[in-house]
């Protein structure tokens, strides 16, 4: 699964594709990429193949009714989530036990109080000249701007946000606004915004709330 | 098959004390935004009134929330995707924290309006006997036929590289 991500042109439609959030045609795949139609269509039928992509028969354009063609194979990202831990590693298992006993204990402000630090602990490891959106990005959050805030477009902690959405969604807004803190910047540009299939968090893009 | 969902809030303070003021000026917009969500069905209302809540023979110190949705994903993305959320964190601002079960879902026949006693009873069943086909949770959810939903995240295997596992939680 891994493997089918090394060759750089998969990779690159892998990337454009899940960068959209939407179904992508193997036209615009190709366009985007810089690749032959054929080329686009081979990797994006591979990373199907692999779980990483899902594909589906859409009308795309304008037209409908007879004479629009026939649909067209567009494709998204899968909704499983893939992690590669050698030597083996799970951190996760252990994560959900920790998120339940918080909840049980009744400890959020104790946990997004812990969330914050750790914003700010991430804060120190970033580069000066490093962007927010670079950041957020290196992150795992998927960031992109839409009507003045960035919004993310992946929650990278999916698995706890749906075990104990109350708990983990204050905590990354928690972490969120640490990290904001520590870079120097206004902690309350961070804000709950949550969408559908998206993460809880978006932040504005200038120092205005 | 549709969703049935009931929860019940213990209640802080009276509902016209200053403590849950602002609770109550926040009913208009969440009863608005609950009614016009994709997946919406019906929802016990006290009348017209959006700031209204149900009253109820149960406690004068329990809010009740009682509404019937299309399916799983919907009642979630409301509750845990929109401009609920953020009302949601600040709960304990208004209610107290219960041990005990809260939030009870069932599934219904469509066109089926139960009633709140029957809601209270799920209530009451969840908390005997634990989450099963007749009353259960997000977290321990079960699919109509009355088979558990193999979801719940804690299912998502332990190896290094797992499979995908939110497959099976987006029901």
């Amino acid at each position: 699964m891994v493997a089918a991500l090394h060759d750089p042109v998969r990779r690159a439609v892998y990337e454009y594709v899940i960068s959209q959030g939407r179904d992508v045609g193997r036209n615009e795949a190709a366009e985007a990429v810089g690749v032959q139609r054929t080329l686009a269509a081979f990797h994006l039928d591979k990373l199907v193949e692999a779980g990483l992509l899902e594909s589906g028969f859409k009308r795309l354009g304008e037209k409908t009714g007879p004479g629009s063609g026939r649909p067209a194979k567009v494709y998204r990202r899968a909704p499983g989530e893939w992690q590669v831990s050698v030597p083996a590693r799970d951190y996760r298992t252990l994560a959900l036990v920790l998120a339940e006993a918080v909840d049980l204990l009744g400890g959020e402000d104790r946990a997004e109080e812990a969330a914050r630090r750790a914003g700010g602990r991430i804060a120190e490891r970033v580069a000066p000249d490093e962007s927010l959106e670079e950041t957020l990005r290196q992150r795992g959050y998927e960031p992109y701007a839409q009507e003045g805030r960035l919004r993310l477009r992946n929650c990278p902690f999916h698995v706890l946000a749906e075990a104990q959405p109350l708990l983990v969604c204050s905590m990354n807004l928690s972490l969120c606004r640490g990290l904001l803190e520590g870079l120097g910047q206004d902690p309350e540009r961070a804000r709950l915004d949550p969408r559908p299939g998206e993460c809880c968090v978006s932040l504005s893009i200038n120092n205005e709330n | 098959m549709h969703l049935a969902q009931l929860n019940v809030a213990h209640l802080r303070a009276p509902l016209d004390s200053p403590e849950l003021a602002d609770f109550v000026d926040l009913l208009e917009p969440i009863n608005k935004l609950s009614d016009a969500a994709p997946g919406f069905v019906w929802r016990l209302k006290e009348s017209e009134d959006p700031r209204e809540t149900v009253s109820h023979g149960y406690g004068d110190h329990l809010v009740i929330n009682f509404s019937v949705w299309a399916s799983r994903d919907e009642l979630w993305n409301f509750v845990y995707r929109s401009a609920h959320l953020p009302v949601l964190q600040r709960r304990r601002e208004w209610f107290l924290r219960v041990a005990e079960p809260y939030s009870v879902m069932w599934w219904i026949p469509e066109g089926h309006i139960p009633s709140l006693a029957e809601g209270m009873e799920r209530l009451e069943l969840l908390r005997r006997e634990g989450p099963g086909p007749a009353a259960f949770t997000f977290k321990d959810f079960y699919a109509p036929e009355g088979v558990p939903a193999s979801g719940g995240p804690s299912d998502a295997g332990s190896e290094a590289a797992s499979l995908p596992a939110a497959a099976e939680v987006r029901k």
